[in-house]
Formats: structure tokens, sequence, C-alpha cells
């Protein structure tokens, strides 16, 4: 077997891509429908339905879509300039944290100003937390991979002490929770009586945004060039360790803003459970969109489709809803095999000999 | 003097030895992958998989020993899977392994989820029993703390040896440890650098898997969801602290459950000021502290992260 470089990637091969990876994690869902004892027809179908089915469905599953922007948006960005952030979770959590301590009273502005001011508050407290991992790695080359992810731990447990000590609601019946956002700095919801808020719009102007940054400024191309050779990169006089932290700044901005939108958008106040892995479901949303922006949209529908609509069909049909996560594990699986034959080639040649002759 | 009384006690002493075990088991397993070349981060997921698989052999009526067996079968099968992404076809080390955890862990909690829908509290299994080690556990401290434990730590204990002589005393080791720094020269001697690194992901994610086990088989009797709870994480920043010797692993592995142990006993006498959480966060950090420790002059194995491709030049 050998790999043979391709010079140019059909373009049609970036967009079947995706859909194969999906259709091939599909039909290990069925193998698992099959085994429940459902028809995997009648599962997906209820999968669609449940996502898509009427319209309080299709808010629900925009809702959900909000925040995998924002964390995929956020993988995407650090992964692209190979910085291996897997600490959307912990940022997440940060920038909740955050928004809770300076939304909840201690201060107080109207709407046009008190929004804006939750949403840099939560960037630059997801940003602040990803620094450590930063200047370890920076400073004395520790891998961000083991630190970002242990950071995810330290910091829900730090958001649960503040949940049952300084930040807890005290009219919360002894529910760990905290007090809920002021009236003001609440996200407006887009559609009356949906779980749907303004959460959505930020979070497509920042996919547009971010995709502008890559496409149009030098630091776009900073960061797409670190990512592709950093050894050239660092030749062509880019400064890897200034990249490194302007990549981190925004992917943890990103993630934070993930948690703003959740707490004063979704749910109003905060709780231990606010996100069930949207920091880690963020790597498989930018996996699957090949790290670009706009196509992060795209997938983080997808997912979130996937999300709420496995929930409908393990109420329905009894289905472990696990079986949402299992296909967004083997689709990431199944787009690094696309991704890579995008890049390549596979030869199978019957004999390397006949090669050696000729 | 409080520290004191609980390093005088031999049942912090037991206790640390206990936590140690997972560890062992699971950082000797990524040390393995790491020392052929490949970082395997799906180390989480595979560790809960060994905990639900070992488990589930047991509560299906299977013996404990053949818990163990399933499990490491259970995790050889997901380091297949992750050597055909990261050996053969050379993708991403990152993004694989977290898709292996992400895949192993979901698929665990979907089995056992079917195989026992509605229960509300997890069903028990008998695990590993204390072996008798007749007059020898009756000696004071000593007996306590070496000799009133199960066959799955002991096993624990004879593993470090044995993966010492493997890496170091056989063709084998050689040619694993060659797979991690030179491959291409492993390739000229005729050796297919591909085998090798299959060979070793596969059996290194055999231990990750066993050392889940240990928690459901033998230091617990249950499984649970979340149950690892970054474990794993801790395990490859403990290859990180070894500097990728297993004999070092094996210290930093019960240096660490020295902590963990000395962690508990002291939220139980300083709990009322300190908030419990502060405790838990401890192996955490400690992680982290070692890892800065030591990163400096890690000795990182020179092809780690790096596909092999026959016919490139790397």
């Amino acid at each position: 077997m050998q790999f043979e470089a391709r010079e140019h990637t059909p373009v049609a091969f970036l967009l079947i891509v995706p859909l194969v990876a999906v259709l091939c994690s599909m039909l290990l869902a069925s193998l698992l429908i099959i085994w429940a004892g459902q028809s995997p027809l009648q599962g997906f179908a209820l999968i669609f339905k449940g996502a898509f089915g009427s319209s309080f469905a299709i808010t629900e599953t925009l809702a959900k879509t909000t925040p995998l922007i924002f964390t995929g948006l956020a993988a995407a960005v650090a992964f692209k300039a190979k910085f291996w952030n897997i600490g959307g979770e912990g940022q997440l959590y940060c920038g909740a944290l955050a928004v809770t301590w300076l939304g909840t009273g201690i201060v107080d502005l109207p709407p046009i100003l008190m929004i804006p001011f939750l949403i840099l508050v939560g960037m630059i407290a997801g940003a602040t937390i990803l620094m450590l991992p930063v200047f370890l790695k920076n400073q004395l080359k520790v891998d961000e991979v083991v630190t970002t992810l242990l950071l995810n731990f330290i910091i829900l447990l730090f958001v649960g002490y503040c949940l049952e000590g300084p930040l807890k609601d005290p009219m919360s019946m002894g529910w760990p929770q905290a007090a809920p956002i002021i009236d003001s700095g609440i996200f407006p919801t887009l559609i009356e009586r949906s779980r749907l808020h303004l959460g959505l719009i930020f979070a497509l102007l920042a996919a547009v945004i971010i995709w502008a940054i890559f496409r149009f400024t030098l630091w776009g191309f900073e960061i797409r060039a670190q990512g592709l050779n950093a050894t050239a990169s660092h030749h062509a006089g880019i400064n890897s360790n200034w990249t490194i932290f302007k990549v981190a700044l925004l992917s943890g901005g990103l993630a934070g803003l993930a948690g703003v939108s959740e707490v004063a958008g979704l749910k109003g106040y905060l709780t231990l459970d606010i996100s069930p892995g949207y920091g880690y479901t963020g790597i498989a949303v930018a996996m699957l969109a090949n790290l670009h922006p706009i196509g992060v949209v795209f997938s983080a529908l997808f997912l979130a489709s996937i999300f709420v609509g496995a929930d409908f069909m393990g109420r329905s049909i009894g289905v472990p809803n696990f079986i949402a996560d299992i296909m967004v594990a083997s689709s990431v699986l199944c787009i690094l095999i696309g991704l890579l034959l995008c890049k390549y080639r596979i030869r199978f040649n019957s004999s390397r000999l006949k090669q050696v002759i000729s | 003097m409080d520290i004191l009384d609980i390093f005088l006690s031999a049942s912090f002493w037991a206790a640390t030895i206990r936590i140690a075990c997972p560890l062992i088991f699971a950082t000797l397993g990524e040390l393995i992958c790491e020392r052929a070349g490949v970082l395997n981060l799906g180390i989480e997921g595979i560790m809960t998989a060994g905990a639900m698989a070992g488990w589930m052999w047991v509560y299906q009526g299977g013996d404990l020993i053949g818990g163990i067996v399933f499990a490491a079968f259970i995790g050889a099968l997901f380091g297949l899977l992750h050597a055909q992404f990261t050996v053969i076809l050379g993708v991403s080390q990152h993004v694989t392994g977290i898709g292996i955890t992400m895949l192993a862990s979901s698929l665990s909690y979907f089995v056992f989820n079917m195989l026992l829908p509605n229960t509300t509290t997890p069903p028990k299994v008998v695990p590993f029993q204390t072996i008798d080690a007749g007059p020898l556990a009756n000696l004071p401290f000593v007996g306590e703390v070496f000799f009133q434990h199960t066959f799955f730590t002991y096993l624990a204990f004879a593993l470090v040896p044995m993966v010492i002589y493997i890496l170091y005393k056989t063709p084998l080791g050689l040619a694993l440890r060659t797979a991690g720094e030179n491959p291409s020269s492993l390739e000229s001697q005729g050796i297919s650098v591909f085998v090798i690194r299959t060979i070793a992901v596969m059996f290194g994610s055999s231990l990750m898997a066993v050392g889940g086990a240990y928690l459901t088989i033998s230091a617990f009797d249950a499984f649970y969801f979340g149950m690892i709870n970054g474990r794993g994480w801790i395990c490859i920043a403990l290859v990180i602290f070894a500097s990728w010797q297993p004999g070092k692993a094996l210290l930093g592995a019960l240096l660490f459950a020295g902590l963990d142990a000395m962690q508990v006993r002291m939220q139980l006498q300083l709990g009322t000021f300190i908030p419990y959480q502060v405790f838990l966060m401890l192996p955490y950090l400690l992680s982290i502290a070692a890892m800065v420790i030591v990163a400096r002059k890690a000795k990182y194995p020179k092809a780690l992260l790096q596909p092999f491709r026959r016919g490139e030049r790397n």
C-alpha cells in the first residue's frame, strides 16, 4: 500500500467526504438500533422527526446548535494552528462562571450595554484560563493536550465549589445553582415561547468573523502557516509563540462565549450541568467541518440535530441515547480517513518489484 | 502531628498500593504506545471500556480472571482500531485518540444500558478477594501493607519487571523502541514498522483496559458512569513524568497514589476548614505540576507523533 500525494483535490471531494463519513456512522448506528430490536429506518425517521418534526423541535435543535457553533469554532481556530486545545469544556464553564459573577447584580447596565459587557467578560474569562497552558507550552515546553484536559476537571470542581459556596443562590432551596442573571443581561428570545435566543445570531456572526479573519487578514495567514508547517513559518519570520498566544486568546474566548450563551441565553442561571460535554463535542464539530468556520455552522447544526433527535428516539423506542455520542465519535474517525483521501491517493501495488524493474 | 499519624498508619500505605494499581496498568500501557511512537489519547475511553467489559463478564457469570482477559481483549480491539488510523493510515494521532475516547466510552455506556436497562442503582459483583497469605498477613504493619491484597494488585506490580524485561532485554522490545526513535532504521533491518507499532498499540491498549477493569472488579464492585474520571489523562502526565521509563512510571504512580491517599485522609481532618473540592482538585493539579517539573528536560521518543510512510523521507 502506498500513498501518493495529490496535486489537486477535487472540490467535490471536500463536500462528499463529510457526507460519506456521516453515512458510515449511520451504518454503525443502524447495527446498534437493530441490536436494540428496532428498525433502523424507523430509528432514523424518529431522529429526523425529533430534530425537525415540529416548530418546537426545530427551535430546540437550533438552541442546541448555538453552543456547538461556539465550541466548534474554538476548536477549529486552535487546531488550524495545530494548537491542541482540548479544554473547551473548562473554558466554557469559566465564561459561564464569570458571567454569573458579574451578571447577577454587581453590575447593572441597560440591556444594550449589559449584553455586550457580559459577552466581553465571558470571552476574557475563557481566554484567561487558557493562558496557563499557553504559558506552560511556550515557556516550559509542557504539552498543551494534557494541561488543557486536566484543567477541565479542575475548573468543573471549582464551579462546583462556587455553586455550593460563594455563588450559591440563597433562594435555590438547597440546589447547587447560582442566582439568576439580571433581566437586562438576559439574551432576548428570537421566537416567542421557545428557548431559541439571540446567542444563535452571535454564533453565526462569530463564524463569519472568524472566516473573514482566516481569509483576509495577515493574522489568519499566520495561523494557517503555523499549522501547515511550523518550521517554515518560523523561518518566514512568524513568531510562533506570539501566534499561539493570539490563537489561544481567540479559541478560549470563543469557548467562553459558549458558556455566556448557555447561562445568559438558554438557562438564565448557572448550574453544574449547563454543558453535557459541548467542549468535547466542539472538537467533533470542527473536524466534521474540516476546520472551516462556515462549515462549523453546518456541522454544529447536524450534530445538534443528532443529539436532539436521538433523545426523541430514546424516549419513543427505548434505544439508549448514547447512540448520539457514538455517531459523533464514529463520524470523526471516518472523516479522518476521508481527509486523508483528499490529500493522498492510495495505491495498492500487486508487486513492488514490477515498479523497481520498470 | 496529624500528617505524621497518616504516615504511621498501615491503612494509608495499603491504600496507596491499591490506588496505584490502575495507574500502573494504564501508565505502562500508554508508555508502551509512546515508546513505539504513537500517542494514544484513546486511553480514557479504553479504560472505560475495560472497566465495563471486565465487570460485565463477571456479572454475566464469568470468572474474575476471565474478566481481566476479556477486558484486555476489548482493549486490544480498540488498540487495533487506533493503530489502523495512526499507524497504517498515519492520520492525526491527537484527533484519532479523542475520537477513540469518545467512541469507546459512549459504546461502553450504550452496551451497559442495553444489557441492563432500567437499573437505578448500579448492580454489584463479587470482586477479587484478598489472597490468604497465612501468617504473613498477621504481621504487624507489614502484614496489612503488603500481604492483604488481591491477586489483581500483585499482578500490577509483577507487570513492571515484565515490561522492563520485554522493553530492554528482548528483540521485540528493541524493535519497539526503535520504532519510536528511528523507524527508518528499523525498516532497513527488514522489520515492518507498521507491524511493530500495531503490536505496541494493541498491547498498550489492552493494559489500559485492564487498568480500567481493576476499578470495577478489584477496587470496587460496580460500574458507573464517569468512573474513570480523568485517570487516563493523569496517566499520560505520569508517562511524561517518568520520562518514558517503566521503573520511574511505577515510582510516579506510587507517589501519585500516596498523595491521593493522603488527600482523602486530610479531607477528613481539614474538611471543615477547606472545601472538599480543593482536595479533589489535587490529583489534577499534581499531574500538571509533575509535567512542569520534568518538561524542560523531557526526552520524547524522537518519532513520537510522526506517522511512518514507506519510501518517504523523514
